[in-house]
């Protein structure tokens, strides 16, 4: 710990990180909520929020789970041990997901409805053609697919994958049809104490948390039993409106429950209950059928007036009954279980990291369950069953008013028509002026540094870069790092065929980003085969770091090209993400980018860098090093000045470093989108910080850095963040922005969002975040702006400038083809 | 087109591939640079060999840079190993097993080429080198096994004198002594003060010198402050070596209060501390902080002002040699002027006349030159006659009769920068032959084992230098003017002198006769008064 992350190592100065990012998805959700945007992009916004917080909890809350289980009791930054936090951050979630769902109910579902979309809750709202379509549907598409897993002594619960939306039924033997598929052998009561220990842990036993395990289902046992009594009482009163109840046969059946709770009502407690409840048990059984990920979630119905889907477990939940024929159905509730998907890969031991990552992988569906979410109004015996399974303790279950999982709304947002509801005020990405469609991208670059700010601008010239080096016989090597690639890259596909052209492809393949594993498992073999180097990353280390390097052999030596960027290499994202990458064939960024290889390769580390600086080696030190030297200017009279953008704040050293500088009057304006740990506004150590977020129409990725340096400014671009993950356990770039007039685009970059009134939220001391006061202020939405800039400045592009020539425009259909 | 050079330096701690672009417009140009870390010296200094593991993997990052070559096209190039493979017992074996297995044909440099290369690297620096060699200067190479002193007056080198004080061979001394950290400075100290007082006593002479030039692996890296973590207190460069170039191309110098503040920074903070604030791994800093006090040492008894920091290695010597010989590029400096005056030094140290080692030298390149189309030989070989010439009489010193042996055991003993284990053979065998019969068989068969061409060599010089000692035997310059004519089967020295020459002419036969049976030409004096 150095002398200033001591110094200003109080809690008091910091927000806890998990809050932090629950903030952001605030943000997110805030933006699902926000009027002022178009329906079907709330719709999106909403399903982003959803699918966060499932990266959240598979990773973040798991993590804070296994400290707990460990014992682990250092504090955070924010003074919390892990158990603290993890109690704020599961209150915190319950709220969140409250907040989620009455967006879905009260906002978008009618404001749907209002613009002629219905999403049919119940199946009995259909109308008879419907049924009948949805019945033809279920028969030829669903019901071949289903497996029905009926639970009990000789069939144990069955491995429930990691994030799969699967319907939990309560069954009972029909009269008079004896054994029925699920027959059984009837084990001794006493059977069933080992049973939580041996047989039906099986599967589950080893993936749950160790800690857990014990106290939590020791007490769960018997706060169930207390509860039991309690909970078949108030279903009662709830049951005859509960439509969800499945079936005319589910409901006739449900009779005998009834029966049981009214004696229980009527005072009959204790030993007649317990009996009871014996009773109960010897009739009923449990089965759980998983809605097949292979099936589209939604459903359109054939309407005339207005466009109707319903959901697919909905489907499956009306025809359970076909499922289980000598059973009666008495009710069915879709659940849904989020599993600790924290990889930990053993690389000292691993002797190929490749298989090692493919033996984890498998791993990931049987992690422990993390959290469960059922349906609101669950029967209490279903809930209890699954409580237990899952071996779940009470904070982490979560009642649902609405359909789970969210993220079919992002399917729904496919759905063709309603353009009404779509953002339209964005641009496509643009071309870039200085990169025409069919030029020669080397030629180009020879010209000068060419910029590129996407997805204003088009992500096109990064792959014809790939592409055009792939068959340019002048190249001799193509050198690149990947972390995360599209789904059939175009840019894979030309590194593939340069190998094939006999090039020199060394292609480092990040295999442990993470939930990319098996898409980047893939890729690494296609481009073996296709006689690639592959370098599966580096040991301990995550490669996140995005560059190219081309090297060709022209008429007066070598040269060569670099493409460097904050972006992934992802032609898909680039249409979505915010990001700034640059083209150069600078010698000295050259020959730092040969270094750059030279030591992802394995070899010593160069002995002189020109410009880049990289984590895990130089790049803390570097960024330290540039705020201490505004501290220097500032405290010589100068004016010191930070501004920065990125994605995540939570370095502690980098903290201290800022709080530091503004104390020395250095004043710092921050961009981040998600965590920020730093806390402005305190006074004598943050006064003079100001941070924002920007949650837009586009994810802001880019990560910019710009130092005053005593009037002679310095910017810089990166792959990293200001966290800990990204400074000490990741190769990451930082470049300056060498190129004058690049340095002022990026700059204004700066300026504009720094400005934004319209898609800005402002941290405030207390931790919250605020929309901008907009009164008596000019609306700026930077990313409109950069939009309509991107589309200026490829009109712009007849007009020749300076001694450049460009391609005339007839060219551009023939090399489409 | 510019062409391509690989220069691969098998170094007792690193192997390095760096590729050049060369061009007659644009001379050498670096284009890439790979180090693999491979601690060879160890193995050798512990026990005469390489292990095979290690030899497995030098075989494994050969292929590699090969890969790199083949990926720049790269026909050219050349491969060295040095001190780890010289001291090595297995060496052949073990390059030709290299070799057959990666097609890369590794030579080992003799310590006299290896600093040559060294000092030419350093010479690569062009206009900084040029500035700052003129002034007073020594050059410290420290490498693994032995540093190496090199002395420059007046833009040349003067003196060369290799000491066994290698860092890795300190480390492993230490270790032996089983010495903590603590103690690690004085011990160094007293082992590099110990030498350094018999070399200043022998050679140094009571010279001052003004310029340190440090060529290592360790210091230089860090006192470029390119590590940003030191950056703040990495000192400016001088104007003396300050070019408009990076660090890359000029290198870095500090004054010696500089570098005194950074060896108390090295001495006041411990192993982690300097490894995190360097930027180091772990393991080099103490070889820094060994690399750093033998320096420091130089410096104190030298009193030198300022230290350049080149930031060379060897592979920037083997393209710059390369490119010599291709006339990529011609040198601002002549280096076997360096090589000459070192021989000079030699010859002055054993009290060689200076004045008759000018004469017979003249003539016997007179006729060199006179009988090229005989014997073919090139410049290389002239500079060998001239170093035969210079230290001709050196074995006096010693004992005047037996000068033939003590002339070739000095030689054979003292270094001379720049020329290989050959050809310093060559050159003692040549001062020894000139005062005693020659014996070819005799020279096939004896240890040192040269071969035939060498054996060749050795003979035709000896014939030149007898001839050119006969003209001389008085030694008072009667044949300071002289011409020479080659005519039916004779060669006829006219000589212009006043002066009896029937000394000369008196012993010339017996000289003449061995002439004529390597060149089958009679030497004849005539005199024309």
């Amino acid at each position: 710990m150095s002398v200033l992350t001591e110094k200003y190592a109080n809690p008091q100065y910091y927000h806890n990180r998990e809050l932090s990012w629950l903030q952001f998805d605030r943000r997110c959700l805030s933006e699902a909520r926000n009027k002022d945007n178009p329906l079907f992009e709330r719709l999106k916004f909403l399903s982003i929020t959803a699918s966060n917080l499932d990266e959240f909890f598979m990773v973040r809350v798991a993590s804070l789970q296994d400290m707990v289980n460990a014992n682990y009791r250092k504090r955070d930054i924010a003074g919390m041990t892990a158990s603290e936090q993890l109690d704020a951050i599961l209150a915190d979630v319950h709220a969140f997901m409250q907040r989620q769902y009455s967006t879905y109910n009260r906002q978008l579902v009618q404001g749907l409805r209002e613009n002629g979309l219905d999403i049919v809750e119940d199946y009995e709202d259909l109308t008879p053609e419907e049924r009948g379509f949805v019945d033809a549907f279920f028969e030829a598409e669903v019901f071949p697919v289903l497996t029905p897993m009926a639970v009990d002594n000789a069939r144990p619960f069955p491995l429930v994958r990691n994030k799969s939306l699967n319907l939990c039924a309560l069954l009972s033997r029909k009269a008079g049809t004896g054994q029925g598929i699920p027959g059984y052998m009837r084990k001794p009561k006493k059977a069933d104490k080992d049973r939580d220990g041996k047989d039906q842990g099986g599967k589950e036993k080893d993936a749950k948390a160790p800690g857990l395990k014990e106290k939590d289902s020791k007490e769960k046992d018997a706060k169930a039993k207390d509860t039991k009594a309690k909970d078949v009482k108030e279903k009662d009163g709830r049951d005859s409106k509960d439509k969800k109840t499945v079936s005319k046969d589910a409901k006739a059946g449900n009779y005998e429950v009834t029966a049981a709770a009214k004696n229980a009502k009527a005072g009959k407690a204790g030993k007649d209950a317990k009996e009871k409840d014996v009773k109960e048990k010897e009739n009923f059984q449990f089965a759980t059928v998983q809605v097949p990920a292979v099936l589209p979630r939604i459903l359109e119905l054939p309407s005339k007036s207005s466009r109707r889907i319903i959901l697919l477990e909905e489907i499956i939940r009306h025809h359970l009954g076909s499922l289980f024929l000598n059973y009666d159905v008495l009710c069915a509730y879709p659940y849904r279980v989020t599993r600790n998907a924290d990889l930990t890969i053993d690389e000292d031991d691993a002797s190929d990291l490749l298989k090692e990552i493919e033996k984890q992988l498998k791993k990931r569906q049987r992690g422990y369950a993390i959290r469960l979410e059922v349906e609101e109004g669950m029967d209490p015996r279903l809930l209890e069953f699954l409580t237990k399974e899952f071996n779940v303790p009470q904070d982490r279950i979560f009642e649902i008013d609405g359909p789970l999982d969210l993220t079919f709304l992002m399917k729904l947002y496919g759905l063709d028509g309603f353009e009404w509801l779509r953002e339209d005020r964005y641009a496509k990405p643009q071309e870039i002026a200085a990169l025409p469609t069919g030029c020669d991208i080397f030629e180009q670059i020879r010209g000068g540094d060419i910029f590129m700010h996407h997805p204003y601008q088009t992500f096109q010239p990064v792959v014809d870069f790939i592409a055009q080096a792939a068959d340019d016989p002048a190249v001799l090597a193509i050198k690149q790092t990947l972390y995360r690639v599209s789904g059939n890259s175009p840019i894979i596909a030309a590194l593939a065929r340069a190998a094939e052209n006999g090039k020199q492809v060394t292609v480092l393949v990040e295999l442990k980003a993470r939930f990319d594993e098996e898409n980047n498992i893939v890729w690494a073999r296609m481009l073996e085969r296709a006689g690639c180097h592959v370098i599966y990353g580096l040991a301990g280390l995550k490669t996140h770091s995005k560059i190219t390097l081309v090297v060709r052999r022209e008429d007066d030596g070598i040269r060569r090209y670099v493409h460097l960027a904050t972006g992934n290499y992802n032609d898909s994202t680039a249409k979505l993400y915010t990001d700034i990458g640059v083209m150069t064939c600078r010698d000295d960024i050259g020959e730092d980018a040969t270094s750059a290889f030279n030591m992802l390769s394995g070899y010593s580390e160069p002995r002189f860098w020109n410009h880049l600086s990289l984590a895990p080696l130089w790049l803390k030190d570097r960024f330290l090093y540039l705020i201490n030297r505004e501290v220097s200017h500032a405290r010589n009279g100068e004016k010191g000045r930070i501004r920065a953008k990125m994605n995540s704040l939570c370095d502690p050293d980098i903290m201290a470093a800022l709080y530091e500088a503004s104390s020395a009057g250095v004043k710092i304006d921050l961009i981040v989108r998600g965590i920020c740990c730093l806390k402005v506004g305190i006074p004598g150590v943050s006064e003079n910080i100001r941070v924002r977020s920007i949650v837009g129409n586009f994810l802001e990725h880019s990560r910019i850095f710009y130092f005053e340096n005593g009037g002679r400014p310095e910017v810089y671009a990166a792959s990293a963040d200001w966290m800990p993950r990204n400074l000490d356990r990741r190769v990451e770039i930082l470049f300056p922005i060498v190129d004058r007039r690049i340095a002022e685009k990026v700059v204004h970059v700066l300026d504009v969002e720094l400005a934004d009134t319209v898609k800005a939220h402002i941290l405030k001391p207390d931790g919250s975040y605020e929309r901008v006061d907009k009164r008596g202020k000019e609306l700026v939405d930077s990313q409109r702006i950069f939009c309509d800039e991107a589309v200026r400045e490829a009109q712009a592009v007849i007009k020749p400038r300076g001694d450049r020539v460009f391609i005339p425009v007839e060219k551009k259909e023939e090399q489409h083809v | 087109m510019a062409n391509l050079f690989g220069a691969i330096d098998v170094g007792s701690h690193e192997m390095e591939l760096k590729v050049f672009e060369l061009s007659r417009k644009g001379g050498i140009r670096q284009v890439d640079d790979i180090v693999h870390l491979i601690d060879l010296g160890t193995d050798t200094y512990n026990d005469g060999r390489i292990g095979f593991a290690h030899v497995a993997e030098v075989k494994r990052i050969l292929l590699d840079f090969k890969k790199t070559m083949n990926m720049y096209g790269i026909r050219d190039y050349r491969a060295y190993a040095t001190s780890a493979f010289r001291d090595m017992e297995n060496a052949s074996l073990v390059l030709q097993q290299i070799e057959q297995e990666t097609g890369i044909r590794i030579e080992i440099l003799a310590n006299s080429e290896q600093r040559f290369l060294d000092y030419k690297s350093i010479a690569s620096r062009g206009e900084a080198f040029s500035r700052v060699i003129s002034k007073s200067t020594a050059i410290v190479d420290v490498g693994g096994g032995s540093i190496q002193i090199s002395l420059f007056e007046k833009d040349r080198l003067v003196l060369t004198q290799n000491l066994q004080l290698g860092v890795l061979r300190i480390q492993e001394q230490l270790h032996r002594i089983g010495a903590g950290s603590r103690k690690t400075r004085t011990l160094v100290e007293e082992m590099v003060n110990s030498q350094l007082y018999v070399f200043e006593k022998l050679y140094l002479e009571g010279r001052k010198i003004r310029n340190l030039i440090v060529v290592d692996d360790y210091i230089s890296e860090v006192v470029s402050g390119i590590r940003y973590g030191f950056q703040t207190k990495a000192p400016e460069t001088p104007e003396t070596v300050r070019d408009t170039g990076t660090i890359r191309d000029t290198g870095t110098s500090v004054s010696a209060e500089e570098f005194h503040r950074f060896m108390n920074n090295l001495e006041t903070n411990s192993r982690t501390e300097l490894a995190q604030q360097l930027g180091l791994e772990d393991d080099n800093v103490p070889l820094l902080q060994i690399s750093a006090i033998i320096v420091r040492c130089i410096a104190d008894r030298t009193g030198a002002e300022l230290l350049w920091f080149p930031c060379v290695t060897l592979c920037d010597g083997i393209v710059y040699e390369f490119a010599e010989e291709r006339r990529y590029l011609r040198s601002a400096h002549d280096f076997e002027q360096d090589i000459l005056a070192c021989a000079d030094q030699i010859s002055r140290r054993y009290r060689g006349s200076e004045e008759r080692s000018g004469t017979i030298g003249g003539i016997a390149l007179r006729i060199f030159e006179s009988t090229k189309k005989l014997h073919g030989m090139g410049g290389r070989e002239k500079l060998l006659l001239q170093l035969a010439a210079t230290l001709h009489d050196c074995g006096k010193y010693i004992s005047m009769t037996n000068l033939a042996q003590c002339g070739y055991n000095i030689i054979k003993s003292t270094e001379i920068i720049g020329i290989s284990q050959v050809e310093q053979e060559i050159v003692a065998n040549v001062v020894r032959f000139n005062h005693e019969q020659f014996a070819f068989k005799k020279l096939m068969s004896e240890e040192s084992a040269l071969d035939e061409a060498s054996c060749m060599t050795i003979a035709r010089l000896t014939a030149i230098l007898r001839v050119a000692n006969a003209l001389d035997r008085s030694h008072r310059r009667k044949f300071s003017d002289l011409q020479i004519r080659n005519q039916d089967r004779k060669m006829i020295i006219t000589v212009e002198t006043p002066a009896d020459i029937s000394l000369e002419k008196g012993l010339f036969g017996e000289r003449a006769e061995f002439f004529e049976e390597v060149f089958g030409l009679r030497p004849v004096i005539k005199q024309k008064k």
